[in-house]
């Protein structure tokens, strides 16, 4: 409808107009910027400068501030820069930006060197901050365990039965695919090294030890972690987000009691449940690999796992279990709660949650090998 | 660019849309006209931002054909649709804001995505449209959690006037604000359609903005506009819904 945007230098004696003429809208604004920067350039070349803006077909706030900045920029030197053939239409838009400070705004989000040293300070101080945070929560979720234990209509079981279904009963498949085919792949390596000393009997004792103790428990913990663990701090991060947290309290509800006990109370049911089912599956597994790639029949293996492993190896398993869960319900709980206002935040903590109760459950793992070594379990 | 008040900046002919068996528009037909303020209202439910949401197509239709700036949406290629999309503005009922920019990176967002300058101009920029908006630079480095309810509609029309549009769409957006603070907001809109030239498409419950912002009122109910025109016809009209909007103890109040 109308021209490209110019901005034409006339000499008039002494004074110099700059005609702007086209089209001054965002459309153009790259354009602009370059020509309007170019003629500040021109700041105390002549006593008097002034700008008309008769031949502006188009103005809109883009093209309004960009006639302000120069005016701005030529006035700075003495003399009084003006603007001339302002359209009625178009003064009350240009009135509008006069008003903009050019006070520049500082970005604060600059990043230095001792930011980033800062950064790392912080964030070591605040691993003793995330302790007593954790600490903090199991005290309050012990202290609405024992309300409810004194007072039992507070309990919520609708709800919690509704967790134990979301964590347990739906991950059963994934748990027991993942636990059979880890059980397979250690019978494999197992019987593929120790053939090599005749020895490939000595895969049960491996598959029984490796899964009971240990592999069985600490991968399924590991799973929950990042499949219950994450849906955990999600929700009750979006809740915090949208207030219903603080919706719950200003009813008089206690949302350690209404929305993390039973959430808790599941994770810590569930985690024994599917260890068991994936240590069942990874001995199936292993039991079947046994047969078909190491010729050992089931016969045989049964035999041989009667004798490998003890009732110790399967409750030591089972007794590592609830307390990975109440591990990962705690961090889980924590970092949902800890959720700022933004989606952003949100993620953030879903993250940490998994990363840190992932890493949480490995440490209990290695401080429950030392007790039960010196035990002699 | 000389107004012309009769020419139809969208124009929207015998829309449907059905969600499952419920029919939220049927044949429904509005225009809004280039530089007018159209305040549209309809009892809760009646499909108000079903509507807005369907011409701005976020809401699928089953028929009908909507026209904005002269393009038939439907037809339009996608770079005649982002045109369009480049031309109009929109104010989400609860804001919108991207909760993890600061608004300074939700004003600037659509500039740097169509416009190539400076960080200088669009920090400017930036702090035009908050001006515009009313407040202050000072709230450029916040997060959207940081603010108050009034505060995040302000930049949330910041943002949808980043980069000067020629519509914008409104969903409630004084609800939720104290009275002083909608009346400013209506004197904001009203402000910024005669410095901007601006048309706006307003949904609103608040009959104070149809008296002092809108220039003209349509009303939807049974999935049509049931009445559409000044605030006097809505006032003369003796539609059940309509006498009862507009003569009830609230609207009194607000003439009286």
């Amino acid at each position: 409808m109308s021209g490209d945007p110019t901005l034409e230098r006339i000499a008039q004696g002494d004074g110099l107009a700059l005609c702007a003429a086209g089209t001054w809208t965002a459309r153009f604004a790259p354009v602009l910027e370059r020509m309007v920067a170019d003629a500040e350039k021109l700041v105390g070349s002549r006593p008097n400068i002034f700008i008309d803006v008769s031949q502006v077909s188009k103005l809109d706030t883009f093209g309004a501030w960009l006639i302000e900045r120069l005016r701005r920029s030529l006035s700075q030197s003495g003399a009084e820069a003006k603007i001339a053939g302002l359209s009625a239409n178009y003064s009350s838009l240009v009135d509008e930006v006069r008003r903009v400070s050019t006070a520049p705004v500082i970005d604060t989000s600059s990043v230095s060197i001792t930011g980033m040293l800062e950064q790392i300070g912080r964030a070591v101080v605040s691993v003793g901050g995330t302790m007593v945070e954790l600490i903090d929560m199991l005290g309050a979720v012990l202290a609405a365990a024992g309300r409810v234990i004194i007072h039992p209509r507070g309990f919520r079981l609708t709800s919690t039965v509704h967790h134990l279904e979301q964590v347990c009963w739906r991950a059963v498949p994934i748990i027991v695919l993942i636990t059979f085919l880890i059980g397979c792949i250690i019978a494999q390596q197992g019987i593929f090294h120790f053939r090599q000393f005749g020895a490939d009997i000595f895969v049960v004792d491996m598959l029984g030890v490796l899964v009971l103790r240990e592999i069985g428990v600490l991968l399924v913990a590991i799973m929950v972690a990042g499949r219950s663990g994450s849906a955990y701090t999600a929700e009750l991060g979006s809740m915090k987000m949208r207030e219903e947290i603080d919706a719950l309290r200003t009813m008089g509800f206690d949302p350690i009691e209404v929305l993390i006990l039973p959430r808790m109370l599941a994770l810590v049911l569930a985690l024994p449940i599917l260890a068991f089912l994936g240590a069942m599956a990874a001995l199936y597994g292993g039991g079947l690999v046994a047969w078909l790639y190491g010729g050992v029949d089931p016969e045989a293996f049964l035999l041989r796992l009667r004798d490998a492993i003890s009732i110790n190896h399967f409750i030591v398993g089972l007794i590592k279990a609830p307390v990975m869960a109440a591990v990962i319900g705690i961090v889980a709980c924590v970092e949902g709660l800890a959720v700022q206002g933004s989606a952003e935040s949100l993620g953030q903590h879903t993250t940490s949650s998994v990363v840190k109760g992932i890493f949480l459950v490995i440490v209990m793992d290695g401080v429950f090998a030392i007790f039960f070594a010196s035990i002699g379990m | 660019m000389a107004p012309q008040p009769s020419d139809a900046i969208i124009r929207v002919r015998d829309i449907t849309v059905q969600f499952g068996k419920t029919r939220v528009l049927d044949g429904l037909d509005l225009d809004v006209k280039r530089g007018e303020i159209l305040g549209f209202v309809g009892p809760s439910g009646a499909g108000k931002s079903v509507l807005t949401r369907t011409i701005i197509g976020l809401v699928p239709k089953v028929s009908g054909r909507i026209e904005v700036f002269g393009v038939d949406l439907d037809a339009a290629s996608a770079t005649e649709r982002r045109g369009v999309e480049r031309r109009w503005g929109i104010l989400f009922q609860q804001g919108a804001l991207f909760s993890s920019l600061t608004v300074r990176q939700n004003i600037q967002f659509p500039v740097r995505e169509y416009l190539k300058v400076s960080q200088r101009f669009l920090d400017e920029i930036m702090v035009a449209k908050l001006g515009m908006v009313g407040l202050k630079p000072e709230v450029a480095d916040r997060y959207p959690s940081e603010l108050s309810g009034g505060m995040i509609k302000r930049v949330a029309l910041a943002r949808a006037l980043a980069l000067d549009p020629e519509l914008v769409f409104l969903d409630e957006p004084t609800s939720g604000l104290d009275p002083i603070g909608a009346g400013d907001f209506d004197e904001l809109v009203r402000t910024l359609q005669r410095t901007l030239g601006l048309t706006v498409f307003m949904v609103t419950h608040d009959l104070d903005s149809l008296y002092t912002a809108c220039d003209r009122i349509a009303v939807l109910g049974n999935g049509k506009i049931i009445a559409a025109g000044s605030i006097a016809d809505m006032q003369a009209s003796q539609h059940p819904w309509l006498r009862q909007y507009f003569h009830g103890k609230r609207a009194r109040a607000v003439m009286g």
